[in-house]
């Protein structure tokens, strides 16, 4: 087989929605030719064929938070889900990593902000939503409410050639998955193939991105080092607010924005974690969308990705700048 | 008159001994004669929120809870203690690194807990 350039056929698309990120596993114009045979000799390796889809990765609503420093409430989270509806092409699933609801000790209280949450994210017309707990749904009860809402805080499922793995890092109170947990990842993987495209998502990154302001799993590295065994692996996360985009042993890490506030770059500050100020006049800046596009006529010849702001900060963007780790030459 | 001297000069040295102490929260109440620091845990701050170790020198940290349970984790000094709720925990460290550092919570505590944290300088 003739192996395509990489970045002829890793064509995925996305547009992150601030809060959000929408992904293509690749664009159906590209399930032809080389990259068409690219993901058949995929299908026979691993079982089934890769099939164009998209998904989106919303983080960190926290529902029933009321500034300071951010009091828009719900409006980002609302205003997300319009986006998501409005979007051209229909994504087959959205993805929640954690933080749907802000924590309290009242339960009744956090029952209401459960509620509040699916009621919103019910609007979504979108076919399957999947969701991970962050720390502020369940970290004060070991995740027994976040279950009763959600289900299981640690699963996986198969979509279109794409193995999904929702991995829990906050239930046990500190930022870890823990030793139960890790055996199941094992046994979960263990019937895929080397080349199978594996989507992990989560709520706290599995590296140590800023130890001090609680961005890391502490067993981490043990998660890594089971998921090593596999060449297609991405991971998608929240919680720190932010974007982030970080490559560690061949596996991409990608970090979505908060629905409710941002926090600064963690490697321009030293000391303590403090969130960025309110911007009454940007009430969404950096939580508004972002549109990144692939556009080879700004830089002819090149991949070059042209991104442009837009009112309340939205961008988007579509390219190999999307989940280009999804699938990797399988080298097959 | 030389009895009063002597009881000014150990008055005055107890109170630089005591003003060292206040600094370092240290104190040698343990027969191994290891410097003890007191630290105690309540939702959403550690007391003192700064102590100063010695590059070297082995202390151990008692920390109290005073509520809820709470973690105490400083990656570059290898601490990553739980303080279960009430009770105390004892740790033993020796810092090899000067610097300052930022101690958190990393047992989740409530809605504050993103900013319980403490800085612990290492000379």
């Amino acid at each position: 087989m003739n192996r395509p350039d990489r970045r002829s056929f890793l064509k995925f698309a996305g547009a992150s929605l601030g809060v959000g990120v929408l992904y293509s596993a690749y664009p159906a114009a590209l399930s032809q030719g080389e990259a068409g045979g690219l993901f058949a000799a995929l299908g026979q390796a691993n079982g089934e064929k890769v099939a164009p889809f998209s998904f989106v990765q919303l983080s960190d609503a926290h529902v029933g938070f009321n500034g300071p420093p951010d009091p828009l409430g719900t409006k980002a989270l609302e205003r997300a889900v319009d986006m998501i509806n409005a979007l051209p092409q229909q994504p087959d699933l959205v993805l929640f990593t954690g933080d749907l609801t802000h924590d309290t000790e009242d339960r009744d209280v956090h029952v209401q902000r459960m509620k509040q949450f699916q009621e919103i994210s019910r609007k979504i017309n979108v076919p399957v939503i999947r969701h991970v707990p962050g720390e502020h749904d369940a970290g004060l009860d070991g995740g027994a409410l976040y279950r009763e809402f959600f289900g299981e805080s640690h699963y996986s499922f198969d979509h279109r050639g794409v193995h999904f793995v929702a991995l829990d890092n906050v239930s046990r109170a500190k930022p870890e998955v823990g030793a139960e947990q890790l055996a199941w990842l094992k046994k979960d993987l263990a019937r895929f193939s080397k080349t199978a495209p594996i989507v992990v998502f989560t709520h706290r990154p599995l590296f140590d991105l800023r130890p001090d302001w609680e961005w890391f799993t502490s067993d981490g590295d043990d998660v890594m080092n089971v998921l090593s065994a596999y060449d297609n692996v991405t991971v998608l996360y929240g919680h720190i607010h932010r974007d982030d985009e970080h490559e560690i042993g061949g596996v991409q890490h990608y970090a979505a924005r908060s629905l409710i506030f941002a926090f600064p770059d963690p490697a321009a500050v030293a000391g303590p974690r403090k969130p960025l100020p309110f911007d009454k006049d940007h009430p969404f800046k950096n939580l508004g969308i972002r549109t990144v596009s692939f556009d080879g006529k700004a830089h002819p010849g090149s991949h070059a990705l042209s991104v442009e702001d837009i009112e309340l900060t939205a961008r988007e963007f579509r390219g190999i700048n999307g989940v280009h780790q999804l699938l990797r030459d399988p080298q097959v | 008159m030389f009895r009063s001297r002597l009881t000014k000069t150990i008055s005055t040295a107890a109170l630089c001994l005591s003003g060292l102490l206040t600094m370092t929260g240290a104190n040698r109440a343990h027969a191994d004669d290891v410097p003890v620091i007191e630290i105690t845990a309540k939702r959403f701050a550690f007391t003192p929120d700064k102590i100063t170790l010695k590059k070297g020198q082995t202390v151990k940290l008692r920390l109290h809870s005073e509520d809820v349970t709470h973690g105490f984790f400083l990656r570059p000094l290898k601490l990553d203690e739980e303080i279960p709720a009430g009770q105390t925990t004892e740790v033993t460290v020796t810092p090899q690194t000067v610097g300052t550092f930022t101690t958190i919570c990393d047992h989740f505590c409530g809605t504050n807990h993103g900013n319980m944290n403490m800085t612990i300088v290492v000379e």
